[in-house]
């Protein structure tokens, strides 16, 4: 009976996990296909990466992404950052829990209205002071850094939640200055938060379709944004590459995140006790 | 070990009772402080003096002000009313880091990212102490503390009480006024308590530093303490050496705080010359107490005798100045070096006694449901009016 159960959470626990990966490695596995066909098998062969670096269409478009990604990053980590002090810092006030719920409200909003939205704010905005005076990349940097300030700050806060007060408290006793406290006790402790946070906003800007898609001009084009034109022409090899290579970097990221988060509650929860 | 030079204003830790001399001036005055949240009043209009090199505890169970009043001292809440001087200084509107004053937080807040070392010199590089003095007098500090061999080490590695005695270092390194430590054993294993509690005093002894301790726990106070001030929703109850609060309760509260206490329902019978002689209620059993204080014949006041001051016999004791009563034994725990007793009295109340058991006995000296005689001195009496 035991047995039984067993036998069947584990095939229950296998085709969950096929059916969420099987996808990506097939692609994966097809990206080395030597074949220009898509579905059949032509032999192993690494041509389509090489491909891939000969296209200056998709390599302008890899390094504007990563452009974007890690300026739209930084600020909205610093912004977030931010908001996450202020949340956590202003005490009881009225209102409150609805400012923080305000805060986390980009993350369900859906990216169509948030993308259209931000497009139509710039449009607005061109008219009535003439800047943005086109849109293109400084626009999208824009909208990801509104969107990803939102996860950087709900990981601060959260953060900032579970810190002992007293900390900053006993460093402003023993003589520092508000400002000097922030830089010696806070900031040093919620460090890991921030980085969570800034691959976090990475990733998510690297991802971004939607959103990029309406807030971008005629001349910026994101990874995400070339993949799509090029699959609606049909799925080539080369675009499996590409997407591989993709999910490298974005895996990459998500695991450093993960396993940054994962150290920070570690030594939060298990302050080593005993000394040696 | 070595001794930390004291700043002109750090004398030897306190001696005799400078609370009893009116010519030495308080070394901090609290002149009608009061602090309100809202509509909450958490310290109400409270005065108290502390002398230079006492080892003064707050005491009170959890919401009784003690913790906001503290935190008034240490800087971090502004009192809504009242003014706060530290060695005739007005220290009321000084944010916490310009304050002569260090504080011992109850969860220690020493900071992880930091080393032992780096923890207790950050206060000195937070002063401009220059980086020769900050050496040594870190290092003395882990002398006095006993925690050279950890000095590189980061706090998460070390046990709690090695983190409470960094804690103690870093606020001592300071060379403060006043220490302020907020509920130091609490977090401390029983014997881990016991210990520290000796070593707090030897370190405030030798620093003659004055301590203002807060805690809830009335056997900490009782053994730390030169002074007990006990709180109660935001007023102080009593002020006194730990002997005074404990013998000379000032009101029920107080005397139930510490340890236990019997009480007996009395009418007062007669009162001249300091002695007041009450009839028990029930039994009708004549008490006489030691009274200062204006009582009126025929007026309800309750009689307390702590548990140890009652003698328990087979035979009718015939010690004058004693008051006897009667009672049958109802329950007895035998603890080795002493036991209790419950008596029920004729009256029908329980009467808890404790013995130390002096004689050597294996069987025990007396049994459930033997008849008792219960005595005590007169002396040992507290008048209860409140």
């Amino acid at each position: 009976m035991k047995q039984r159960s067993s036998t069947f959470l584990y095939s229950v626990l296998s085709f969950g996990f096929a059916f969420l990966y099987l996808p990506i490695f097939v692609l994966m596995a097809y990206s080395f296909n030597d074949s220009r066909l898509a579905t059949v098998w032509g032999g192993f062969s690494t041509r389509w990466y090489r491909a891939l670096l000969e296209n200056q269409q998709i390599l302008d478009a890899a390094l504007l992404s990563l452009n974007i990604a890690a300026v739209s990053a930084t600020l909205a980590t610093i912004l977030g950052t931010l908001a996450g002090l202020a949340l956590n810092r202003m005490g009881r006030y009225r209102g409150r829990t609805l400012f923080t719920g305000m805060i986390a409200a980009p993350l369900v909003m859906p990216e169509v209205i948030t993308g259209l939205s931000l497009l139509l704010l710039f449009v607005s905005l061109q008219e009535l002071i003439g800047w943005p005076s086109s849109r293109g990349a400084n626009t999208i940097t824009i909208a990801h850094i509104t969107f990803s300030m939102a996860y950087v700050a709900v990981i601060v806060q959260s953060r900032l939640a579970s810190m002992d007060r007293s900390l900053e408290e006993a460093a402003m006793d023993l003589g520092g200055r508000p400002f000097a406290v922030t830089m010696d006790i806070t900031l040093p402790l919620i460090l890991p938060a921030m980085a969570s946070g800034w691959l976090l906003a990475f990733t998510l800007s690297l991802d971004d379709l939607v959103i990029a898609s309406f807030t971008a001009g005629a001349g910026a084009n994101t990874l995400p944004m070339v993949i799509y034109s090029k699959v609606r022409l049909g799925v080539t090899p080369e675009v499996n590459a590409l997407a591989t290579l993709i999910i490298a970097v974005v895996s990459m990221g998500v695991l450093l995140a993960g396993w940054n988060m994962l150290r920070q509650q570690r030594a939060a929860v298990e302050p080593r006790s005993g000394a040696t | 070990m070595t001794e930390p030079t004291g700043e002109s204003t750090q004398t030897a830790a306190c001696t005799g009772t400078p609370w009893e001399d009116s010519d030495t001036r308080p070394f901090i005055e609290l002149r009608g402080l009061s602090k309100q949240f809202g509509v909450f009043t958490a310290v109400n209009n409270v005065d108290l003096e502390i002398y230079q090199g006492e080892l003064f505890t707050i005491l009170g169970g959890s919401g009784c002000g003690k913790s906001t009043l503290l935190r008034m001292l240490a800087g971090f809440e502004r009192p809504s009313a009242g003014r706060i001087l530290i060695d005739g200084v007005d220290v009321s509107d000084m944010p916490a880091y310009d304050r002569p004053v260090n504080m011992m937080f109850q969860s220690y807040a020493v900071f992880p990212h930091m080393s032992v070392e780096q923890n207790i010199a950050y206060g000195l590089k937070k002063e401009g102490v220059a980086r020769s003095e900050i050496e040594s007098r870190v290092s003395e500090m882990l002398d006095l503390v006993q925690l050279k061999t950890l000095a590189r080490y980061k706090p998460g590695k070390l046990s709690g009480g090695q983190q409470q005695r960094v804690a103690l270092a870093r606020a001592l390194v300071k060379r403060p006024k006043v220490l302020l430590l907020d509920e130091p054993l609490a977090a401390l294993d029983k014997k881990l308590r016991e210990q520290t509690q000796f070593e707090l005093m030897n370190i405030q002894d030798k620093l003659g530093t004055t301590f203002v301790v807060v805690t809830h726990d009335q056997e900490e106070a009782m053994t730390l303490a030169t002074r007990i001030a006990v709180m109660r929703t935001g007023e102080f109850v009593q002020i006194g050496t730990p002997s005074e609060v404990y013998e000379y309760p000032c009101n029920h509260y107080v005397a139930d705080f510490f340890g236990n206490i019997n009480i007996f329902e009395a009418t007062v019978v007669n009162a001249r010359d300091g002695i007041v002689t009450a009839e028990l209620e029930g039994t009708g059993t004549l008490v006489e107490a030691n009274h200062e204080g204006p009582l009126a014949r025929g007026q309800k006041i309750r009689i307390g005798v702590r548990p140890e001051k009652l003698l328990i016999n087979r035979d009718e004791p015939g010690t004058a100045g004693h008051t006897v009563t009667r009672g049958v034994v109802e329950d007895l725990a035998y603890y080795g070096n002493r036991s209790i007793y419950r008596v029920r009295s004729g009256s029908g109340r329980v009467i808890e006694v404790s013995t130390q058991n002096y004689q050597r006995s294996a069987k025990l000296l007396l049994e459930w449901d033997d008849e008792v005689y219960l005595s005590w001195d007169s002396s040992c009496s507290v008048v209860l009016t409140e």
